[in-house]
Formats: C-alpha cells, sequence, structure tokens
C-alpha cells in the first residue's frame, strides 16, 4: 500500500490544532518525549512496515530539503 | 587411533584437565606428512560436535585443541531445542538435559513491575524443551566422553596451528606441541577455533562489524535461592538505576547475573569482586553467595564476509560472533555443525560435488545475518545510542504498561530460533499449504507411537534412520518407492508409524499422500500433495546439490 500523502481528515485545521494543543505547556524534553509515544502509537496503527518505512523517508527527505534552502539562502 | 581418546571426562567442579600424546603423525618426515580427509581445530562445542557428527557419518577426523583442558568460567549457558535436537542425534542430549535447567517462561520487568511474560514453547508434544541452561563446560565434558566412544575421532590436546598453507586439493598445516611441530595434510580444515580464530588470521580474512561501548559484567555466583526456573529481565530495576540486569539459573545452585555498566566504566575497578558484590547483594537482597566467575564485556557483532577460504571452512564463533542476549552464539555454531557435517561427508565420500559446500556459506551466512541483526537490536534496545533513541525506548516501556503493541516492542532479546534458508537447496512449493515447514525451515517434532504402542517423537524416528535425506509420507495410500539410499517414515497406514494425538498431521499439515523431503540435517528441501517418484529424485538431487 502506498502512503497517502493527500488530504485525510475532512477539517484538517482541528486534526494540527490538536496535536498542537497536546503540546502547550510542555518543555521541549517533554514535547519529543510526548512526540516519541505518539510517533509509536500511530506507527502501531497503521501496522504496515511499507507504510511506515514510506513515511519516514517523507519526514527526513523535508528536513534535507529544508536544509539545502537553508545554506543557498546563507 | 590416538590413544587420548581413553581418557573420559569426569567433573567435578569448574575444570577438566586433559593430557597431550605424541601422535605417529608427529615422528613423520616434514617433506611427507600424514594426510588425512578433515582437520577440525577447536575442541569447543562446535568443533566437538561437527567431529561426531562427522565420525557417526563414517569420516574419519582429526580434532586439533591448543589448550588441554575445558575452557573455564560458564561462558554459554542457554541451549536451545535445535540444538538439543541435533545432541540428540550425537548421543548426548539426554546426559543434557537431565544436568541441565530447562526452562521456557521469560518475565520482563520495568523498575519493580512485571511488563510482561513469555513462554517461549507453550503447546506439549516436542521432546525437548525450549531451552536448557548448562554451563558450557558441562557441554563439553560430555561431548569428549562420546568422543572417547568413536574411535574415528582423533582428539589431540596442546596441538596449536601455527601456520596454514592453501594447495589445489588439501591444506598444509603446521602444528606446534609441547615436543615440537609437525605438519598434516587435510583435504579439508574446518576451524571453529571462537571468536579470536587464529586460522582467520591465517587465512587473512577480514572480522568487520559493530562493537557496543557499553559494558556489561557478568556474574556466575553460587548461592541457594527460591528464584523460579524463568529467565528474568529488567529494565531500570530497583537494585541497579537506570540501567538493565539480567538473572538465570543454571545446574549446582549458581546463577547467572548480566548487569549493564556505564559506557566509561573502569574495567579493572568494575571487576573486582569487592565492586561486584555490593552490586550483587542489592540485586538479591543479600550477600549470602559466593563467586565463580566474573567477566566484563563489551559486545561485538561481526561476521566472515565468506565462511570458506580454499581448503578452509569456518564454523561456530571464528566466523560469526553476536551480543550474548538472544543465546545466539553457541546454537548458531552448533546449527553450523548440524548444517556442514553432512554436506562435507557427501563431498569427501563423492557423492555430492565440493560446490555443495557453497550452500554452507549461503544458508549459514543468512542466519548470521539474521542472528546479528536481532542481537543487535536487542543490544541497542538496552543501551540507546542517543537521548532520543532513549526517549523512544522510553515510551515504549511505558506504553507496554498499558498496550500489547508495546509489549511486544519491548526488546530484552529474542531467544534463537532456528533460521529458515532461501537456499539454492529448496524446491519451491508447486501446491497448496495452509501450514506445516515450508522447504528451508526445520522440521518440527510431534508425538508419535510405534505399532507396538510404544511412545515416541518424529525426532527419534529421524535419528534411528540414520540422519539421512529422508522422506516423511503421510496418509493410507501406497507409500512412494524412496530413491535409493533414501530412508523413509511413514504414518499412517499399513506398517506405519501412528499418530496418537494427530499433532504430526497438525504440525506438517498432512493430508493423505501428503510427503516431505527432509535433509539429513532435518530440514525440508521439498514437499507433495501427491508425490512421484520423479518429483521426489528431482528434489533430492537439487538438494544433493547434483545439479
Amino acid at each position: 500500500m502506498p502512503l497517502s500523502t493527500s488530504s485525510n481528515f475532512p477539517r484538517p485545521d482541528d486534526a494540527f490544532r490538536a496535536i498542537v494543543e497536546a503540546h502547550r505547556g510542555l518543555t521541549d524534553e517533554q514535547a519529543a518525549d510526548f512526540d516519541a509515544a505518539l510517533v509509536l502509537i500511530l506507527a502501531n496503527h497503521i501496522g504496515d512496515i511499507d507504510v511506515l518505512r514510506q513515511a519516514l523517508v517523507l519526514a527526513k527527505r523535508r528536513m534535507i530539503d529544508s536544509q539545502q534552502q537553508q545554506q543557498q539562502q546563507q | 587411533m590416538a590413544p587420548a581418546n581413553t581418557q573420559k571426562a569426569t567433573i567435578s567442579r569448574a575444570k577438566i584437565q586433559f593430557g597431550y600424546r605424541r601422535h605417529p603423525d608427529q615422528d613423520r618426515p616434514g617433506q611427507s606428512p600424514a594426510a588425512h580427509p578433515v582437520v577440525v581445530v577447536g575442541a569447543g562445542p562446535v568443533g566437538l560436535s561437527l567431529a561426531i557428527d562427522l565420525a557417526q557419518r563414517g569420516q574419519r577426523v582429526v580434532l586439533l585443541d591448543d589448550a588441554d583442558r575445558i575452557g573455564e568460567g560458564s561462558r554459554a549457558i542457554c541451549f536451545s531445542k535445535r540444538s538439543l535436537e541435533y545432541w540428540d542425534r550425537l548421543g548426548v542430549a539426554d546426559r543434557m538435559v537431565e544436568k541441565g535447567v530447562v526452562w521456557s517462561v521469560g518475565r520482563i520487568f520495568h523498575g519493580e513491575q512485571q511488563l510482561y511474560q513469555f513462554n517461549l514453547l507453550p503447546e506439549a508434544g516436542h521432546k525437548r524443551p525450549a531451552f536448557i541452561n548448562l554451563q558450557q563446560y558441562y557441554a563439553e565434558a560430555y561431548l569428549v566422553d562420546r568422543v572417547a566412544d568413536l574411535p574415528a575421532i582423533d582428539l589431540r590436546w596442546r596441538n596449536k596451528v601455527t601456520a596454514v598453507e592453501q594447495r589445489n586439493d588439501s591444506a598444509l598445516l603446521t602444528i606446534e606441541t609441547p615436543e615440537g611441530a609437525y605438519r598434516l595434510q587435510a583435504q579439508y580444515v574446518v576451524a571453529c577455533d571462537g571468536a579470536r580464530s587464529s586460522l582467520r588470521q591465517m587465512v587473512g580474512a577480514e572480522f568487520a562489524g559493530q562493537v557496543f561501548e557499553d559494558q556489561f559484567l557478568i556474574a556466575d555466583v553460587k548461592m541457594t535461592a527460591e528464584f523460579p526456573t524463568e529467565r528474568w529481565f529488567w529494565f531500570d530495576p530497583p537494585f541497579h538505576a537506570g540501567r538493565s540486569a539480567l538473572l538465570h539459573r543454571q545446574p549446582d545452585d549458581v546463577w547467572r547475573i548480566d548487569l549493564q555498566l556505564h559506557r566509561y566504566a573502569d574495567p579493572v575497578v568494575e571487576k573486582k569482586p569487592e565492586n561486584v558484590r555490593p552490586r550483587i547483594a542489592r540485586m538479591l537482597g543479600h550477600d549470602k553467595f559466593e563467586f565463580e566467575w566474573i567477566s566484563l564485556y563489551k559486545f561485538q557483532c561481526r561476521r566472515m564476509d565468506r565462511f570458506i577460504h580454499g581448503r578452509v571452512i569456518f564454523a561456530g564463533d571464528s566466523a560469526h560472533q553476536v551480543s550474548p542476549f538472544g543465546a545466539r552464539g553457541a546454537n548458531s555454531g552448533l546449527e553450523d555443525a548440524e548444517n556442514l557435517s553432512w554436506k562435507l561427508d557427501r563431498v569427501l565420500r563423492g557423492a555430492s560435488p565440493a560446490s555443495l559446500l557453497d550452500s554452507y556459506h549461503v544458508e549459514r551466512s543468512l542466519a548470521a545475518d539474521e542472528n546479528i541483526r536481532e542481537s543487535t537490536r536487542s543490544t541497542d534496545f538496552m543501551a540507546p545510542n542517543s537521548h532520543q533513541e532513549a526517549r523512544l525506548r522510553q515510551a515504549v516501556l511505558s506504553l507496554a504498561k498499558e498496550t500489547e503493541f508495546g509489549k511486544r516492542m519491548v526488546n530484552g532479546g529474542r531467544l534463537s530460533v532456528p533460521c529458515s534458508y532461501d537456499s539454492p537447496l529448496s524446491s519451491p512449493d508447486t501446491d497448496g499449504w495452509r501450514g506445516g515447514p515450508s522447504p528451508g525451515c526445520s522440521m518440527l517434532d510431534a508425538p508419535v507411537a510405534t505399532r507396538g504402542g510404544e511412545q515416541a517423537y518424529l525426532t527419534d524416528a529421524f535419528r534411528k534412520g540414520g540422519t539421512d535425506f529422508t522422506v516423511l509420507s503421510f496418509g493410507s495410500g501406497v507409500a512412494i518407492d524412496a530413491p535409493d539410499g533414501v530412508k523413509a517414515i511413514r504414518i499412517g497406514g499399513e506398517g506405519g508409524l501412528a499418530d496418537p494425538q494427530g499433532l504430526v498431521a497438525k504440525r506438517y499439515d498432512a493430508e493423505p499422500d501428503t510427503a516431505y523431503l527432509l535433509r539429513p540435517d532435518g530440514y525440508v528441501a521439498a514437499r507433495f500433495r501427491h508425490p512421484t517418484r520423479a518429483g521426489v529424485a528431482a528434489a533430492l538431487s537439487r538438494a544433493a546439490g547434483l545439479n
């Protein structure tokens, strides 16, 4: 199954907001801990190693792209 | 034969001493050394088992060891069901199991709380248990005793290989003894000389992989204790904050304790009994114990690129090394011996071409990769490499308290199971199967009964058949004629073994006429819903490397 990157939430703002609010009041350290658990819970829910790997690739590529942009701007 | 073989090992404590004996081979002039079909280097569990297996197949074996005693310390302690089934065929498993501590349950704790428990053999109907714990020196002593029963094995203590010269059709070994050096010519040399293999250095092979920075203290302590016979593993225990610990029972009231230490702990300081004692006293809640053995380790996971170098074949730790959480060291070495011996025997007899040996490298390097992958993951889970890895692990441990998926992600060691080979020797399935061991998988045990009503196991029937290629067939129809030299085990039908609990049929997904072709190491080579003589012969030919 390919990773779905089309918009799946009828109201995407609600989803983003829910995640943001869950991090409110957390230190960076606490937020990182929270995110670690969240990633594991969601990964298990997906339950498909191929989809998970595609998601990891996308998340990492985005980091590389944004680093390159920063370097070009400098 | 070697007179040294007549020494029987009797064990009281840790060490057994054997004597060096001069062999007539040492009197040969240097330019015409004695020639032998196979020389095994290293009389540890792997070398001893391999020598016994080859001898039982009718080969003459010279077995060399540079020491003259059985190793100190417990070292390997967990021997798997698969290893016991192999040792059954070598005639030593009863003694091992009788002495060993049988276990199948493990518990994982986080702090004071139990996260979960697992049972490695939750079903009945197997001759051998999931695991026994047995000090390596007992295993070696029993194997040495078995060697003494086999005149075809010539075991030479204090014979240290110092050079190997590869020839076209043999290898020439130079061997140092207390009375000077001599040379031996061997068609094949099998190096079972451990993680620091000198043979490996002599052939100039790399031993690449990963070294883990964290240190682990391993202590065997003697005490009388009420802990159950289970494997207990702690993350962040109250007695050893922030690290991991393992407690495991061995025979003779000896307990194996592994404690993870700080990455930068000073090994000399940490190993001193006066520093080890308080740690263990905190763990046990008392200090009424004696030390049998203390050792400090940094774990390594590495392997040779190729297990065969000309006429020298590597088996066990000399070929691959893993961290110990998972009982994958000695057990995988024994699987190497089991995999290699029938192939080497066939090649030496001229029954198969030398290329059959390539499948040893293919199959066992797959297994080594799997063992390295599993033990690397366990070690990384116990000793995270970064803050974020530690955070992810913490998240898993905390999720494990209330979720099933969290429990299953907790990695306190994944214990050794036989590898499934994606092998050139296997004939792929062409029929439909809902279960049962597929080609490349190890045979499964199950209870059977003889015509006289005697209870036995399928592994017994396989062993009694002579552990050669075997057709295991089911049903009431007429059994097919097995090709020449192939043994037959028949379940059901006239003259067949009974399947009193229906477990053989269940475990092999059998219907009337179903047949499995088993290799001499008990792996499935092919299986058929409706076997034909030609079909079995083709699969046999492939499994014997004749194609």
